[in-house]
Order: structure tokens, then C-alpha cells, then sequence
């Protein structure tokens, strides 16, 4: 386990990019999430962590609203997230978002894939958005895979494309849905070491992962979720050394054997 | 199907085998009798007057034929699986062949009038069969969109819509449209009438495809263009339906091979496509076979060029994949 902290930007502005008030989401008579609050500010790292099903990806997707709250609000960069506003696409375009399963689009190269965003819905034309894309590739160590299709890639460098082709929308915010989750071993610490540079760089990031090396290693905060609910929000020093509650020191016991 | 890497002995090779498929075809050809025909000529040396040979003539005849069939399967399996291929497609369609030929069918009449019908029948075919299902796609898209929609209206016509029309003969169809829009005022004539009904039957199966295509497209895509802030119709467009096709692909390609046979049905509009001149053309000198064998050939030769057209398409996304 690393332990060396490093030398990472932190937040300036008190200003939040993400803030989410008393937010509350039933699946049916299910209780997913129970009253959220958090601020996410600008250039922070937030690592979400807690057992399956404690809502930590259902929490994240609706920060994005590929899921709907019921109850409370959630704002991104002070627009409100409502299931009739008119333009979520907009709000959707400064926020990265990189899937456990990469959702790479398998009918196109990996440029083409980190072109559409820049051309279809930024406007910006194809060799600018051609240029962009192989400098984002470069960043994400795979610019020689530009023209390759998805399948033909391992693991680890999907999931590579597909945080390249995030950072193509030049997002605000990134958003990270259990990215290691699906890679095998070997390929974690490449996506990982992408995701780090990505922190030093001084993007907000907000991921929901188990990979407690990195968190300890990149967060400014973690938050421990169990059954919908945060129970507990801290440094990363205080969440591993000193944790609060119960829920938390039997999660940790588990995950740090 | 994927081919399993341990070979089995060929069932042709085993003598059991061999001999089990030599007395059913045997039982087969016995029971059909071809002691009449030119088989109990060929053989005539052996049993003298094939009417007269009786029960011996009778089986002599299917030993020999039995012997003959057996030896041709034998014989095949041992070439290469391309050649047995093209080998028993040449055998099936000289027996096809052998079919037409037991009408005593006159050549002449078919040379003078297949003119007719490649010009006249043919291209009116093909015609009606291209511009309806260039209006049945167009319909299946709007459909199966309409049919995954939130959209009550949307879902309610397009629901509607494919169940009256995978739920009425098209022959009925036809008449419908034929006889009844001019009820309504609108006066059709037999060719638009006939693309119309085509294109509304096909325009419903192909809706019930198209939407279990774009609906097999995995989640993950939806949210991934929505995260990088697409539209609906941009996600549609670049991303659904692009993927869409390969999958849409056979199953089109068989509608658009049934449809052109179904076109066969406008010719009781009065259409001169092919079906109607095949129907018409040899009524006068009762040459029926002649022109409906014409018709067969002509329908058959259209549909393997759409086969092949269609496995070009499916390779050219394998290799893409």
C-alpha cells in the first residue's frame, strides 16, 4: 500500500462545482439513497468508497442525471439538475463521466471516439477536433491505438480511450463509476496512473472506487457510504487512521487485509 | 455454429450406415414404382417389357436406383466441402430440372414471350418491390422509434398500425387499399395502390425488426453519448443505428426477398407484373406450365442476386468487427 502523498493542486475557490442537498431516491419501496449532502469544489478529489449496493454509483450518476433524484437538489456549476429542464446536454457536456464497462463506441476507431464529442455537440471542426483528440490520447499514453477499433484493445487501454475521449469535452468535472472494476489486475495500475496524472493536472474528479491506494494517494476527501446513506466524510489520514463509526472500521477491516 | 475441432467418422463411411440408408432408399423408390418410366427402359435388357416385368422389373428398378443413389453420396463425400457443396446443388436442380422437363414444355412459345416478361413483368416487379421497400425502411425506422417511445400518441398509432397490418392478408390488404381509398375519395391506380399496400405490410414487419434492433443495443451506449451530452436524434443517428444495421441486416434482406414474391399479389389488381403475364400470357394457347416455369426461374434467378447481395453487406460488417 503507498502511502507517500503526492504533490497535488489543491482547491483555491471556495466555490462549490457540485452541490448536493438532503437527496433522497427510491427504486419502488427501495430507499437507494437517503438524505445527501455534499459540496464538491473546484480542483477537489473526492473518493467514494462503501460496500455494493450502498448507492455510491447510483450517487454519482445522478450528478450527471443519467439517474433522476426524487427529493432534494443537486446542483452543477449553480444549474439545478430537474427532470424538466431543457438543457441537460448542455449541463452533461462540461462533465466527464467513465464507465466500470468503458462503453467505448465499438463502430468507431478510438479517434473517432474521442472526436465525436469536440465535433458533433462542441462544434469544433474535424481537424481541430482530430488534433485535440490525439493530444488527449497522448496524455492517456496510446496515441500509436488511434486508429484501431475498441475491440482490438486490452482492457485497460479502453478504459484509457475512454477517459481520453471524456477529456476531449475538456469537462469541468470527471466523474469515475467504479473504472478499475472490470480490468484485470495487471491492467488496474495503468488506468490508476492515467487517473493520478489526471489529479495532478488539478482536474475536479469524484470517483467511486475501491482502490484504496489511490484514494489515499489522490483524495483530498473520502466518503463512506453504506445502505444509501453517508456515514462518514473525512481526509484521507483521518479516514484510515482514526475512523468513526463502526460501519466504517468493519469496511476497512475487510477491504485492507 | 461454431464447428467443434475433434472429427467425426463420416456416417457415409460407416458400412452400417451405408447399408441402413440403402434399404430405406430402396423401400422409397419401390414404393413410387418407376418401372414405367425411363428408368424401366434404361433397363429393359434385364426385364424384358418394363409393363409386363411386374414385381421383379419393379424391384430391379429401385435395386438400381437405390445402388446408383447410394454410390453418388459415397462417392461425394469424399471431395472437399466447397466441391460436395457445388456438386449436390447441380444434382438438386437437374432433378428440378427433370421436374420441368415431365411437362413436355414447348421451348418456342417460352422464347417468344420471355421477352415480354423480362422488360414488361420483370422490370415492373422489381420496380414496385424497390420503391416499397424504400417506404416500408422508412416507415420501420419512424415505427420502431415510435414503439420504444415515452410518447402515448407515438406508441399508440405505431402499435396500432403494426398490429392491423401483420394482422390482415395482404392479398386483403391490396383490395382494401385498391377498392377502398376511392370510398374515401381518393382515386389510386393499381401500381400506387399496390406500392402502398406493399409498403404498409412490410413497413409493419419491418418496424417489429427494426425496434428489436436499435432495443439490442447495449444500455451502456445510451449512457455513454448522453454523458458526453448527445442529443436524442444525434444518438440515434451516430450511434444506435449504426450498430443497429449489422444486426438489421438478415432479417431485412429476407423481407425484402419475401416482399418480392408478396409483389406477385398486385397482380390481381391488373398489374402486368411478372405473376399477372406468367397467368395471362399462356391462357390463350393453354401453355400454362410454360410461362408459370418461366415466371418460377425468373423469381428464383431475382432472389439469389438479392442473396448474394445480402451475405456482400454481412461480410463487409464482419470484417469491419
Amino acid at each position: 500500500m503507498m502511502d507517500t502523498k503526492i504533490n497535488i493542486p489543491k482547491n483555491t475557490e471556495m466555490t462549490s462545482v457540485i452541490s448536493i442537498k438532503g437527496v433522497n431516491k427510491w427504486y419502488g419501496d427501495f430507499q437507494a439513497l437517503s438524505n445527501i449532502d455534499l459540496e464538491i469544489k473546484l480542483k477537489e478529489k473526492i473518493v467514494i468508497c462503501g460496500p455494493s449496493g450502498s448507492g455510491k454509483s447510483t450517487l454519482i450518476r445522478c450528478l450527471n442525471r443519467l439517474e433522476a433524484h426524487q427529493e432534494g437538489t443537486i446542483q452543477v456549476s449553480g444549474i439545478e439538475l430537474h427532470e424538466r429542464m431543457k438543457d441537460i446536454d448542455v449541463v452533461r457536456q462540461d462533465i466527464g463521466m467513465v464507465f466500470q464497462s468503458f462503453n467505448l463506441f465499438p463502430h468507431l476507431t478510438v479517434l473517432e471516439n474521442c472526436m465525436a464529442g469536440p465535433n458533433w455537440v462542441r462544434g469544433i471542426d474535424k481537424s481541430e477536433a482530430k488534433e485535440r483528440a490525439i493530444a488527449m490520447l497522448e496524455q492517456v499514453k496510446i496515441p500509436e491505438q488511434a486508429d484501431k477499433y475498441p475491440e482490438q484493445l486490452s482492457g485497460g487501454q479502453q478504459q484509457r480511450v475512454a477517459i481520453a475521449r471524456s477529456l476531449c469535452m475538456q469537462p469541468k468535472v470527471m466523474l469515475f463509476d467504479e473504472p478499475t472494476s472490470a480490468l484485470d489486475p495487471e491492467m488496474v495500475s495503468e488506468v490508476l496512473d492515467t487517473m493520478i496524472e489526471l489529479a495532478k493536472s488539478g482536474m475536479t474528479m469524484i470517483c467511486v472506487t475501491h482502490e484504496m491506494g489511490f484514494a489515499r494517494q489522490v483524495a483530498d476527501k473520502i466518503v463512506f457510504m453504506a445502505d444509501g446513506q453517508i456515514v462518514e466524510q473525512n481526509s484521507p489520514e483521518e479516514f484510515f487512521n482514526n475512523p468513526q463509526h463502526e460501519r466504517t472500521k468493519a469496511f476497512l477491516d475487510q477491504i485492507l487485509k | 455454429m461454431f464447428v467443434d475441432t475433434v472429427i467425426e467418422d463420416k456416417a457415409l463411411h460407416k458400412p452400417a450406415f451405408l447399408f441402413g440408408l440403402f434399404i430405406a432408399v430402396l423401400a422409397i423408390f419401390f414404393a413410387f414404382n418407376f418401372t414405367d418410366t425411363f428408368f424401366g427402359e434404361f433397363l429393359r435388357p434385364v426385364i424384358g417389357e418394363p409393363k409386363e416385368s411386374g414385381f421383379y422389373g419393379r424391384f430391379a428398378v429401385s435395386v438400381v436406383l437405390a445402388v446408383l443413389f447410394v454410390l453418388n453420396l459415397f462417392v461425394i463425400s469424399f471431395f472437399r466441402l466447397k466441391l460436395q457443396i457445388a456438386i449436390v446443388w447441380i444434382e438438386l436442380f437437374l432433378l428440378f430440372l427433370a421436374f420441368a422437363y415431365s411437362f413436355d414444355l414447348k421451348m418456342s412459345f417460352i422464347q417468344s414471350r420471355v421477352g415480354l416478361m423480362v422488360t414488361q413483368g420483370l422490370f415492373t416487379t422489381i420496380y414496385i418491390s424497390a420503391v416499397s421497400i424504400v417506404i416500408a425502411t422508412v416507415i420501420a425506422i419512424v415505427g420502431a422509434i415510435a414503439k420504444l417511445s415515452n410518447n402515448g400518441f407515438a406508441f399508440a398509432i405505431a402499435s396500432f398500425y403494426t398490429s392491423l397490418f401483420r394482422g390482415l392478408p395482404l392479398l386483403l390488404q391490396v383490395y382494401l387499399i385498391y377498392k377502398g381509398l376511392p370510398q374515401i375519395g381518393f382515386m389510386v391506380d393499381a401500381v400506387p395502390a399496390g406500392i402502398t399496400a406493399l409498403s404498409l405490410c412490410y413497413g409493419a414487419y419491418m418496424t417489429e425488426i427494426f425496434r428489436a434492433g436499435i432495443q439490442s443495443i447495449p444500455r451502456g451506449q445510451w449512457e455513454a453519448s448522453r454523458a458526453l451530452g448527445f442529443k436524442f436524434s444525434l444518438i440515434m443517428r451516430k450511434i444506435i443505428l449504426p450498430q443497429a444495421v449489422p444486426i438489421i441486416v438478415p432479417p431485412t434482406g429476407n423481407q425484402f426477398i419475401a416482399m418480392l414474391k408478396d409483389s406477385s399479389l398486385v397482380s390481381v389488381l391488373g398489374v402486368w407484373e411478372l405473376m399477372y403475364l406468367a397467368r395471362t400470357l399462356g391462357q390463350r394457347d393453354f401453355r400454362h406450365m410454360e410461362m408459370l416455369l418461366t415466371a418460377a426461374m425468373i423469381y428464383w434467378a431475382l432472389t439469389i442476386v438479392l442473396e448474394v447481395i445480402q451475405a456482400r453487406i454481412e461480410e463487409k460488417y464482419k470484417q469491419k468487427n
